[in-house]
């Protein structure tokens, strides 16, 4: 069918929180432009962190939506839901969706986010199991939830855990299989993870942690897995949670430079011309390495997301990103865990941690040579993150203060960061 | 037209860390005493050599970062109280939001599981008036902006002003606020100067306006309201004056009107000279200024007599109302501005607003509302109002002024004083504050 060729100045591929904040900021600059945003979604924008919630019933799945429609009526977005980016052709500006539309554009965002990473288990595409990425996805494994007595989750990132937690309270037997040896590695160290695979373990899952999945094969209930050491398991439910890998396949062929992710600079540009890229997707420089790495978490996802709107709309206000700064929360069984900052020790560094077994708190503290801060990890032991982020982000010198610091976090963070804002 | 909001502010050298605020919050938001529930914090600053304290409180922020990585959409700014609010039904308890705020103005109340925040106690906080040492101001001038926006601007969209002066901020103020229905005087001044009376035969206002002599201002006015009111209209009038026009040579005639009963508004703009001409000094040029007629050299050393208290004079007509204003403090200015606009329908309502003058004083064009603030602040000049029935009373007393020098030291036309001048100074200062205070004492005892 041949369509007229639509024409935007700026056309956003993604729904989530990186498009969501490109359009703000490009609408501080340029209120006219006309915006149009294609997603994969057939539903209007959310966040997958919110998932987890839908899943458990916490969230209600009709009212997890960031905009709605009168959002993109006063801001004149054209919002286009079922129409994912197909292939990109950057030398002439155009995009091709899935719906066989094209669209021709000035400036464009790549905000499309990441899917399930499958990990390639012989015999996966024999049985069927869950994932857990789109709204859809959620009200699925919601509803196999409910049914589900025997179930396996693959996978001890934050998904699979939160997913995990959820199987535990609606009753299922679960079983958490990992490849490495500590659960959620990446976000929390030894420790910590202790901490939390003992909630777990206390709560009746079974964790077989530093286990690899060598076969899957289809049962009468659903699957049999055999694990490495030859033990077997049995699954009515299996969720695939091994992590996540950039959305970006319509980029062959179009000269947008890739590795893990879409290689963005400073300003969030991607090789080519007129084409941005921020968010789950986007490969952009780390804080603590200057290299190029993936911090597919939310609260980077804005910072890009604004970074790239306004460097799209030519606002002379725009700032070179500072890097990204790993930033994570995770709420378990009544408890909580954050982390901010690096987990590695820099050379000549200084690791500091204190432990209340009464209580459960449990303090990290990395410091670099010169004394900042480049970590810090909690559990049960409250403090502002967002003040952590700053006092990395600055380089803020603690020494002076390093043994009340660590005492006190969230006095003593508060106490400079208020002196630093006046 | 956008909005303003109101704000919570702080002033760390006021506060001694009583932690009253945080009580009071406690019970308010929580109904228990714990003050670690409170969603204002203030912490001392340990070792510090002067003990200060510092705050965390959440700041309303107009782009706020807690909204956008909100993955439930649990937060939202409110349009119009520019309130982030928290909706406890959306919320998943992950704890982004304290990762997205620098200011830690969103964390973890512990004993309920959830975030905590400030949500101003639906416009009235609690917090603010339990602060016994006013170090929580809980500030409402967005009010004046939101409610002013929308009145006609009744001023021409260019004057001529100089950089940073605060006179144009007050003639559209005071014009909105009288409306299209008045008459306009504007004497030999700044507001002229300005462009009030126009450019090539038309005037730079909406309403009429004219040009009288510095002399005979009130009573030109005081004619036309006259013949208005004989052929029965109902018209405002108004002049603004400067403190030259008002304080010396115009005395007379406004003396006069005053006296008579004359129903207008007479505002004088006081910025301590004839700033328009060269910036010679006046009668309410204070003692020690530099003018280009107080000059600074071998033997002078600016002016060496007091300034004339203009608005107490006016006091002892028994106009039907007097009061002292700033530009500093809006909310007090237009409080004043309605109750003078009434008691001009009925008797002569006088208005003294003290004016800085970035040229003639000295001081940088960014800092007029904080050298007007400072002469506040340092009981320089004071804020009050009169009326016959209740007397005379403070309207922003303020019990424990900063030393003079303060003030002083904010502009360069007072840089050569000596030690000599600014216990000079002081002392007056002290002195009009006494004889204000006894004025308030006998108005309490009338």
């Amino acid at each position: 069918m041949d369509r007229a060729i639509e024409h935007t100045k700026y056309l956003i591929a993604g729904s989530s929180h990186a498009a969501l904040e490109a359009i703000n900021a490009i609408r501080m600059h340029d209120a006219e432009g006309p915006i149009t945003v294609v997603t994969r979604d057939a539903h209007l924008p959310y966040s997958p962190t919110v998932l987890p919630y839908v899943v458990s019933g916490k969230s209600a799945p009709e009212r997890i939506f960031l905009r709605d429609d009168d959002f993109f009526a006063r801001n004149k977005v054209a919002y286009r839901p079922k129409a994912a980016l197909k292939a990109l052709h950057a030398d002439r500006n155009t995009a091709e969706l899935a719906d066989g539309s094209s669209v021709v554009y000035e400036k464009l965002l790549l905000a499309t986010g990441a899917s399930p990473a499958i990990p390639p288990i012989p015999g996966i595409d024999t049985v069927s199991y869950h994932v857990l990425r789109t709204l859809d996805d959620a009200l699925k494994l919601r509803g196999a939830i409910a049914e589900s007595k025997q179930a396996v989750v693959l996978g001890a990132g934050l998904v699979g855990m939160h997913a995990a937690e959820n199987l535990v309270k609606a009753g299922a037997s679960v079983t958490i299989v990992e490849m490495s040896e500590q659960l959620t590695s990446g976000y929390f160290d030894k420790v910590a993870a202790d901490m939390i695979e003992q909630a777990f373990r206390d709560a009746g899952a079974k964790i077989m942690t530093g286990s690899r999945v060598v076969r899957l094969e289809p049962t009468a209930a659903g699957a049999k897995l055999t694990l490495e050491n030859g033990t077997t398991l049995e699954a009515d439910l299996l969720l695939v949670a091994t992590g996540v890998k950039p959305e970006m396949d319509y980029l062959n062929g179009s000269g947008v430079e890739h590795a893990q992710g879409i290689l963005v600079d400073d300003r969030m540009q991607t090789t080519a011309e007129n084409v941005w890229a921020a968010g789950d997707c986007a490969q952009a420089r780390g804080f603590f390495t200057g290299t190029k790495v993936m911090n597919a978490i939310l609260p980077d996802a804005t910072i890009q997301g604004r970074v790239a709107g306004m460097a799209m709309a030519g606002d002379p206000g725009v700032k070179d990103y500072a890097g990204g700064v790993p930033l994570n929360t995770y709420h378990f069984f009544g408890r909580h865990a954050i982390s901010v900052g690096s987990s590695t020790v820099p050379e000549g560094g200084e690791v500091v941690t204190r432990f209340d077994e009464k209580t459960g708190r449990y303090l990290k503290a990395i410091f670099a040579a010169d004394g900042r801060l480049t970590g810090i990890f909690g559990v049960n032991e409250f403090f502002d993150g967002g003040v952590m982020a700053q006092l990395i982000l600055r380089r803020t010198d603690l020494t002076p203060l390093r043994s009340r610091f660590v005492a006190n976090p969230l006095a003593v963070g508060r106490e400079i960061m208020s002196q630093t804002w006046r | 037209m956008g909005r303003a909001y109101s704000t919570i502010a702080f002033d760390p050298a006021k506060c001694d860390g009583c932690g009253d605020c945080m009580t009071a919050c406690a019970q308010a938001k929580t109904g228990t005493d714990d003050i670690a529930r409170s969603r204002i914090q203030i912490y001392g600053r340990e070792g510090a050599a002067d003990k200060t304290f510092e705050l965390a409180l959440c700041r309303q922020c107009a782009d706020p970062k807690c909204v956008t990585v909100c993955p439930a959409g649990a937060l939202n700014k409110d349009g119009t109280s520019g309130v982030i609010g928290w909706d406890a039904t959306k919320c998943v308890d992950c704890l982004l939001c304290t990762v997205g705020c620098a200011y830690a103005g969103i964390a973890l109340d512990e004993a309920t599981g959830h975030v905590a925040k400030c949500d101003t106690c639906d416009g009235n906080p609690a917090c603010v008036p339990a602060c016994p040492h006013g170090a929580l101001k809980h500030i409402t001038t967005a009010n004046i902006y939101n409610e002013v926006g929308d009145w006609e601007d009744l001023f021409a969209p260019g004057l001529a002003g100089c950089q940073g002066c605060n006179t144009e901020l007050l003639m559209r103020h005071t014009l909105r606020r009288v409306g299209p229905d008045t008459v306009l005087a504007t004497p030999p001044g700044c507001v002229p100067g300005m462009g009030s009376v126009g450019f090539n035969g038309t005037t730079g206002t909406k309403v009429p306006v004219f040009h009288p002599l510095l002399t005979n201002t009130a009573a030109m006015l005081a004619g036309i309201k006259r013949q208005y009111k004989r052929v029965g209209r109902d018209v405002q009038a108004l002049a603004i004056a400067g403190d030259g026009g008002a304080s010396d040579v115009g005395f007379q005639s406004l003396s006069g009107a005053a006296e008579r009963g004359e129903q207008m508004l007479f505002m004088v703009v006081d910025n301590e000279g004839y700033m328009n001409t060269g910036m010679q000094r006046s009668s309410c040029t204070p003692y020690g200024a530099w003018t280009s007629t107080t000059p600074v050299g071998e033997t002078s050393r600016g002016k060496t007599q007091d300034a004339k208290n203009l608005p107490l004079i006016m006091v002892n007509h028994r106009c039907a109302y007097v009061a002292t204003a700033s530009t500093a403090y809006m909310e007090d200015l237009y409080d004043k501005l309605d109750k003078a606009i009434a008691a001009s329908k009925n008797g002569f309502a006088y208005l003294h607003v003290y004016s800085p003058c970035t040229t003639g004083w000295r001081f940088p064009s960014n800092l007029n509302m904080e050298v007007a603030r400072k002469a506040v602040e340092t009981n320089f000049v004071m804020l009050w109002e009169y009326t016959p029935q209740d007397g005379l009373h403070f309207t922003k007393p303020v019990d424990d002024p900063l030393p003079v020098t303060d003030y002083l030291k904010a502009m360069g036309r007072f840089r050569h004083l000596t030690p000599e001048q600014v216990e000079h100074i002081q002392k007056k200062v002290v002195e009009n504050q006494k004889f204000v205070e006894r004025m308030t004492e006998h108005a309490h005892v009338g």
